[in-house]
């Protein structure tokens, strides 16, 4: 039985982590490779590096930092950011990344997940989504681009199943009205997405204890769960979150 | 030596780093003549299954005859797809035709792709798990995969809503349809197992 998966995200700044990260006996705690070969051996099923500067200067770091991070990590990882070209594309796949995450440029362009996915195959293709809840009416969502900062009038479920349609293996779905919050996944949003499209979901945005993690798998329909803080602050380890998963029924790689 | 073809597709550096990390002797290539001499070969892939053959080319013809002549041969996830006949992803195409059986979508009904770790059953007499007891996780991403109609291959199966093939090994062909290199230390035994194959196989000759 396929195991439900636990994704801790790094984000990534001229190639240091910046959201602070509390490892024990890390020499250098910034450092995404270091951090990536950690989480790596205590378990993580696969990690995600956000390029959040995303700049064209940035561009040729975060190669360079995927080529170093793929010579130490022996799990999948996916690299986002700024992506705007199957030929981006196509540099980070071949330097040792498992998938490439788009976001604004597949919202401008969705025909990019398209020749991606012919390509590359659709496993590799992940779409990202910005999701806000709509002020207006109740229980739908917004697409947001630009690392968040301009909402869109594109419905967030219809988007996910014409994405699907294009391309998209995976839906990398954070809610910004839950992100950073603690207080939990957006379950509705997770749900509502998670049941119109065929393809992998994972959930993002509100993590904080570890029944988050469960309800997001059970009620928000989730295949995935990410998280930033609760790991990388070390409230939880990687053993604790996926024992406690399957104390509760749900089928981990422990 | 073991050679990884490099045929422009995705994800051929992760293959080669897992060998390193592991000591292994590995290289890079698509010269014939290296393909030619390699200790074993590995045919790695991300890609979609059209899109890879087409960039193989020639080298399929070179990749089929050292095969055939046993040389020891892993194929990897897209790699591992084309050692059978036939595949319909986008398209109708031909496959290296080395193990019998055809590359089809994974049923509706199941999310799709496969995206994820997986647990596969073991069997004993597959050489590729020597060592790695009787079922592991693997890490698998992939929306179609290989029905297995030859007689001769002994397949290794993980539980997907249906019996999924996740291995084969017929005489001196090996293949999976997960990532080693991408399965953490029970992928880096699978890889140390298949350089040993290639030790032993090479001693012999």
């Amino acid at each position: 039985m396929l195991t439900k998966r636990i994704i801790p995200c790094l984000d990534v700044k001229d190639d240091r982590v910046v959201k602070g990260v509390k490892f024990l006996n890390l020499r250098d705690a910034g450092d995404p490779v270091e951090l990536g070969a950690r989480y790596s051996e205590v378990g993580a099923d696969e990690l995600v590096f956000l390029d959040i500067t995303a700049t064209i200067r940035s561009r040729k770091t975060i190669v360079e930092l995927v080529e170093k991070v793929a010579e130490n990590v022996f799990i999948p990882f996916t690299v986002g950011g700024g992506i705007q070209t199957v030929e981006q594309i196509d540099e980070l796949l071949r330097s040792g990344a498992e998938k490439v995450s788009v976001n604004t440029a597949a919202v401008e362009n969705p025909n990019l997940l398209r020749q991606a996915a012919q390509r590359f195959g659709n496993q590799c293709v992940v779409l990202a989504i910005d999701a806000r809840r709509s002020k207006e009416k109740e229980d739908k969502w917004q697409v947001c681009v630009k690392a968040g900062s301009e909402p869109t009038d594109i419905d967030v479920v219809e988007w996910a199943v014409k994405a699907e349609k294009l391309g998209a293996g995976e839906i990398l779905l954070t809610s910004m009205d839950a992100d950073g919050t603690k207080e939990g996944y957006d379950n509705k949003l997770n749900k509502a997405v998670s049941d119109a499209v065929n393809i992998p979901v994972i959930a993002s945005g509100g993590a904080g204890k570890l029944e988050h993690l469960y309800d997001a798998i059970v009620d928000g329909g989730a295949d995935a769960v990410l998280m930033a803080s609760i790991t990388h602050y070390e409230n939880y380890t990687i053993k604790q979150m996926k024992e406690y998963l399957k104390g509760r029924g749900v089928p981990v790689n422990l | 030596m073991i050679v990884v073809i490099d045929y422009n597709v995705g994800n051929v550096r992760s293959v080669c780093n897992a060998f390193c990390y592991i000591g292994c002797d590995v290289k890079l290539s698509c010269e014939p003549a290296d393909i030619e001499n390699a200790a074993g070969l590995v045919l790695p892939g991300v890609a979609a299954f059209g899109y890879a053959v087409g960039a193989l080319g020639p080298l399929s013809e070179l990749i089929k005859k050292v095969a055939l002549s046993g040389k020891p041969l892993l194929g990897i996830c897209v790699g591992y797809q084309m050692l059978f006949e036939k595949s319909s992803e986008y398209g109708r195409h031909n496959g290296l035709g080395l193990v019998g059986g055809n590359v089809v979508p994974i049923q509706p009904g199941q999310t799709v792709p496969h995206m994820g770790w997986n647990l596969v059953k073991l069997p004993e007499d597959m050489d590729l798990f020597a060592g790695l007891g009787y079922e592991k996780h693997f890490y698998f991403a992939h929306s179609f995969y290989a029905e297995v109609t030859d007689s001769l291959a002994k397949i290794a199966y993980t539980d997907y809503g249906f019996d999924l093939p996740a291995s084969v090994q017929k005489a001196n062909i090996y293949g999976t349809q997960f990532h080693p290199e991408k399965s953490g230390q029970a992928g880096l035994k699978v890889l140390k197992n298949f350089a040993e194959i290639c030790e032993r196989e090479n001693r012999r000759c």
